[in-house]
């Protein structure tokens, strides 16, 4: 069943959404759902690279949301809100799961093998053509090909902005164990990049 | 000087640098010596280059989530107007 059509944009105000949410109002239910969930699965899904574990944050977040609504003081937006909730259950799933960590994870320096090994400048401007399509999906396959400690570390400090101590803290770690994992991470982000970024140079040559 | 002229260990020092100064977190002693040193090193300028368009497009990944699988968004809806007794 598809979400009810509505007028987005009669709770375009936060307050005035609150204030539709504390009286129940569907509207204000479904703008809250429209306006924040896609973002919130989105990046359970980034930390958690799994769909189903990421629908399960999803939910958890809204109810958990939903519950302290009426004590919630509006001192952060209620986007800030709703994604820190998300993020710690997102983080405290992936405790739960108790991984395997490889030592491989746990290095704390680059190995000769995360150096980079592409040296050629990126012909064009990938970013124009940026995130329509198959960069995106690229990226998001390299970003879900990651070992979990390396992924996790690029999620919460590029795709969710925290700042390196944040995100250091988020996950129990030093910030320079931090900024460790964040060079590991971007540097075989770039790898996959640039092998994709080639191949694709390739084909569109062949193609002329 | 090229990369390859680069001991494992500079280029791993090299690195860490290059993603600290993507973030303006590189202390402004090492960052005079970093702009000194990408002046003669062209492959650590496209190292440079590429890492930082890297953090670019995974910025922009972030900030732009794809639309919510239909299915999804309809048990999340049923769930919260449940939760909030809002069922309309």
């Amino acid at each position: 069943m598809p979400g009810p059509a509505i007028d987005l944009t009669i709770y375009d105000d936060e307050a005035a959404l609150l204030a539709g949410l504390r009286r129940h109002d569907p509207d204000a239910c479904t703008c809250l759902v429209k306006r924040f969930a896609p973002i919130v699965y989105a990046r359970a899904l980034q930390l958690t690279g799994d769909p189903d574990e990421a629908e399960g944050v999803l939910q958890t977040t809204f109810i958990k949301a939903c519950d302290a609504l009426d004590g919630f003081a509006g001192t952060s937006s209620l986007s800030t809100w709703l994604y820190r909730i998300a993020t710690n259950e997102g983080l405290m799933l992936l405790r739960r799961r108790r991984p395997q960590v490889t030592l491989d994870e746990l290095a704390e320096t680059l190995r000769p093998d995360e150096l980079p090994q592409h040296r050629a400048p990126w012909v064009g401007d990938p970013q124009r053509a940026a995130l329509d399509g198959e960069l995106r999906a690229e990226l998001e396959r390299a970003l879900a090909a990651l070992p979990e400690s390396l992924r996790v570390a690029v999620v919460l400090r590029d795709l969710q902005g925290l700042s390196t101590e944040e995100a250091a803290e988020q996950l129990g770690l030093t910030p320079g164990a931090l900024k460790v994992r964040l060079h590991r991470a971007r540097l075989r982000l770039r790898e996959s990049l640039a092998t994709y970024l080639e191949r694709s140079q390739r084909g569109d040559d062949e193609r002329l | 000087m090229s990369a390859s002229d680069h001991s494992p260990e500079q280029r791993a020092e090299l690195i860490a640098r290059l993603s600290d100064s993507l973030d303006g977190e590189l202390p402004a002693e090492l960052r005079a010596e970093l702009q000194a040193h990408l002046a003669g090193c062209p492959d650590c300028r496209v190292v440079l280059d590429t890492l930082g368009r890297t953090v670019r497009l995974l910025r922009d990944l972030g900030d732009a989530p794809p639309p919510l699988p239909p299915a999804i968004e309809a048990r999340l809806l049923e769930l919260v107007a449940r939760r909030l007794g809002a069922q309309g």
